[in-house]
């Protein structure tokens, strides 16, 4: 009896050490986040299509880690500490970032990731939407803005149409919206005080409320730039 | 006595079995497969190995289960309801179209070698198989150029493992692609059979025919890419200098003349029926000697597993022939309205007059009168038969107050306001919202449906080949490469002859490259070629801007190579209810967006070249990403 009653201790002894491991890593659990800023103001561009990738040289295959920004710009991903690459692709957003001078290709920037932060990405947008002003009345959207030119350098790009859309949800853009007016680029003559208004349609359930905001296209790149969002009550 | 009889027979079978020398013991030839050196030297077996290459080529549709690869693009809509996504999506993954198949090009480098090196072929048989294969690897590389620019060129492998840095090729240029797949048609062309009968295997007219849209898709890509410069790479694996527009224009011509000139064999227009949409619809289901017009085709046969069901999937709903199979693919009303009228003008089907009033129409078809014949060729419109069956669509009653009077299912009968017998007030074949298998758009596919008894049964299936190749596109190649030089006189010679071929019979005198992009899209559309030729002309992300569309949208430009095209419309015929009014019983249409249409298809400049995925990217460090990724 006692040798079989070592046994079950032995057994015990064994059950719990080995059980202390854990079976599975932990989640990554560090906040990396952010927004796209000019000069402290955050630059809003469309929901999900402006991404950006972050690689963690070192561990076997290379592969981003790939998010996207909101529409106001910002962005927020959970990562284990470590060393990481943060790039925002070629051709991608409203802006200029990190431009190579001489291949125009963008750099990577370093990011060194040990505990919560937040990390604001300064970006040159080519184009800023200024002091909007979106009202309704009367069934009626009007949205006042200036426009101001901040790339004006070699690289500088024209407006190809400014726009402004309504939807019934916050998430306002060209694939999401109700109605949406355009003035053409060509059509613009000065970039100040500039207004667009647009009639809102039946709205089904109806809603006295809708959410505007305009935005620009620059000739040339496929991401617009949006001023703040607005909900207007009419 | 026993014990001795038994001793000899150990002894006997010791020693027959003993005779087998010990270094044989583990060698024995496998039983299942054939080994090289025997299958490389019996052409009948070389076929066979061919034939497994020949089934693993790569087309953007496919007729087996593949209706839903045609139903993209808002050229038509998806009456599936698990299909829905199709037009409630706002546009493409970057992932979308991608292929990266190398095992395929492995094998077929394989079989050069392997054929290369056999003795025991005759030297006809083997100089064939050569550039058979040598034509399916030129052809697939073609497939791969298109989805995913420069790609890296291999063209031999080893059977041996090799150290794998050394199989570590970066990307050639988009150029160096398109080059290889020329010189190897020009390579081929002379050793492949000359005989417009052969259709299944590479021919010369096959070789031609890649040989000519493979150098015109490189010209259009180095011309029209200019007004995308932020669809290139530095190394140029993307995008092609503007400089080599011409010279591959140049190469398309000369390929397409050689074809055209008779040289690959009797290639001509499919013609002979009088009815001349019955024509068009023929050159596809027609497989007799007659049809000069397919050059390369993936053929079917009934009886065995090579079958496929199109005509299954997306026959008429009231003749279907199989329970609940019918009716999936519906043509839009933005592709029906682009077929233009007799007298070579653009007009959307008129629904109203001028002042807003509907038009009626005592018969369904009448509204679709004088149009290009290919229109009743490649749609079934209202009012047409299919099988000998007339067609029963409409959406239910128009009352004299405005209002609709309908139910959303043929067997449910409704009184109508008045009367007192139930009556059916929508039609059999539809269009409902929602309601799968017969039409939403008011119109089904006529092209590549079989007419034959028992092809919509999913038992029997259909062997409609799917054409790859046809003369009518080789003649559009012509037209567009001509035109592109300069030649507007020669080119307007070849697009007139595909014209009159579909009863536009009032030659065209002047050509504008919104003209081809048209005729290409009326001609061609369900073949595959639609977002291949958006994308070299760079007009998809134009086309597919990804706003939404307006009634007026979609009347207006038609026949404008920039028109938006981002929702599918369909056209519902209404029958007209008001007793004692002369219009009474007659027909009215309005133009209706399927209420599953909610999405806007939106092509990024992202979507222009598929996205190489992370394992092959970190396989290969050499491979440059795809720009705007």
């Amino acid at each position: 009896m006692k040798y079989k009653y070592s046994f079950i201790i032995l057994f015990a002894i064994m059950w719990a050490i080995t059980a202390c491991k854990k079976d599975t890593y932990d989640a990554p659990s560090v906040t990396l986040k952010g927004r796209l800023v000019y000069n402290g103001e955050p630059i809003n561009v469309e929901f999900n299509q402006v991404p950006f990738q972050l690689y963690q040289p070192g561990f076997g295959k290379t592969g981003a880690i790939v998010g996207t920004f909101g529409q106001d710009g910002s962005y927020s991903t959970l990562l284990f500490s470590g060393n990481y690459k943060m790039i925002i692709p070629n051709g991608q957003g409203p802006f200029r970032w990190n431009e190579n001078q001489t291949t125009s290709q963008r750099d990577t920037l370093a990011v060194n990731v040990s505990g919560d932060q937040t990390l604001d990405i300064n970006v040159t947008p080519y184009y800023l939407i200024n002091n909007s002003q979106i009202t309704a009345a009367n069934n009626i959207v009007t949205a006042k803005f200036d426009i101001s030119k901040v790339i004006t350098d070699a690289n500088a790009r024209d407006i190809e149409r400014v726009t402004l859309f309504i939807n019934k949800t916050q998430f306002v853009s060209g694939g999401d919206n109700v109605v949406q007016t355009s003035i053409e680029g060509s059509a613009i003559t000065g970039l100040q005080n500039l207004s667009i208004t647009t009639a809102i349609p039946a709205l089904t359930p109806t809603q006295n409320y809708v959410f505007a905001r305009v935005g620009l296209k620059i000739a040339g790149l496929e991401d617009l730039i949006f001023s703040p969002l607005v909900k207007v009550t009419f | 006595m026993k014990t001795r009889y038994k001793a000899i027979m150990v002894a006997a079978l010791l020693a027959t079995g003993a005779c087998k020398k010990d270094s044989e013991f583990l060698d024995v030839p496998p039983k299942q497969v054939i080994p090289t050196e025997t299958l490389f030297s019996d052409p009948v077996l070389v076929l066979s190995a061919l034939a497994n290459l020949y089934s693993r080529q790569l087309d953007f549709s496919s007729l087996d289960d593949g209706w839903a690869t045609f139903v993209d693009f808002s050229e038509a809509f998806p009456s599936e309801n698990g299909s829905s996504f199709f037009v409630q999506r706002n546009g493409w993954g970057y992932g979308e179209w991608g292929n990266w198949d190398y095992t395929y090009i492995r094998e077929l480098n394989l079989f050069i070698q392997r054929a290369s090196a056999s003795t025991k072929l005759s030297d006809a048989d083997k100089s064939r198989f050569l550039a058979e294969a040598r034509f399916l690897r030129a052809n697939f590389y073609f497939e791969l150029v298109k989805r995913m620019g420069g790609v890296p060129l291999v063209t031999e492998a080893s059977e041996e493992i090799q150290d794998p840095l050394t199989l570590q090729k970066p990307r050639a240029k988009e150029s160096e692609v398109y080059d290889f797949i020329i010189s190897e048609a020009e390579a081929i062309k002379n050793v492949l059979p000359t005989n417009a009968d052969e259709k299944g295997r590479a021919t010369k007219g096959a070789a031609l025919a890649m040989e000519t849209r493979a150098a015109l898709y490189a010209g259009s890509i180095a011309k029209y890419g200019t007004t995308t410069p932020q669809v290139t790479l530095p190394g140029n694996e993307v995008g092609i200098p503007n400089t080599l527009a011409n010279g591959y224009y140049t190469k398309a011509l000369a390929a397409a003349q050689q074809i055209i000139s008779g040289s690959a064999g009797a290639y001509a227009l499919y013609q002979g029926q009088t009815d001349l949409s019955e024509n068009f619809a023929a050159i596809f289901y027609d497989k007799s000697t007659k049809n000069k017009e397919s050059i390369f085709i993936e053929d079917f046969k009934i009886g065995t597993q090579k079958k496929h069901s199109f005509t299954v999937n997306d026959q008429p709903y009231s003749s279907r022939e199989e329970g609940s199979d019918a009716g999936r693919l519906n043509p839009s009303l933005n592709l029906v309205e682009a077929f233009e009228k007799l007298d070579n003008t653009y007009a959307p089907l008129a629904t109203t007059d001028g002042s807003g009033n509907p038009i009626y129409y005592t018969d369904q078809k009448d509204i679709f009168a004088g149009r290009d014949a290919r229109l009743a060729g490649t749609v079934i419109t209202p009012g047409s038969t299919f099988k000998a069956q007339p067609l029963d669509i409409w959406a239910g009653y128009q009352l004299a107050d405005g209002s609709v009077f309908s139910s959303n299912d043929a067997s449910i009968l409704r009184a109508l306001p008045g009367t007192t017998a139930s009556v059916q007030v929508i039609g059999n074949d539809g269009p409902a919202n929602s309601k799968e298998l017969r039409t939403q758009t008011g119109f089904y596919i006529r092209k590549y449906l079989d007419p034959s008894t028992g092809s919509g049964r999913r038992g029997t299936g259909s062997d409609v080949p799917f054409i790859r190749y046809r003369y009518a596109e080789v003649l559009l190649n012509a037209c567009e490469a001509a035109f592109e030089l300069g030649n507007n006189g020669l080119a307007l010679t070849y697009i007139n002859q595909v014209r009159s071929r579909a009863g536009l019979t009032t030659p065209l005198t002047e050509l504008s490259f919104d003209r081809i992009v048209h005729e290409r899209r009326v001609e061609l559309v369900f073949e595959g070629h639609t977002l291949y030729d958006m994308k070299r002309w760079r007009l998809a992300h134009i086309v597919w801007d990804g706003t939404q569309m307006t009634v007026a949208d979609l009347k207006s430009n038609i026949g404008s190579a920039k028109k938006r095209n981002t929702q599918p419309y369909g056209l519902w015929p209404y029958k007209y209810y008001n007793p004692g009014n002369t219009n009474n019983g007659k027909w009215l249409f309005k133009e209706v967006r399927p209420s599953l249409v909610t999405g806007a298809n939106t092509f990024r400049l992202g979507n222009y070249y598929s996205q190489i995925s992370n394992d092959i990217l970190s396989a290969n460090p050499k491979l440059v990403k795809q720009p705007n990724q």
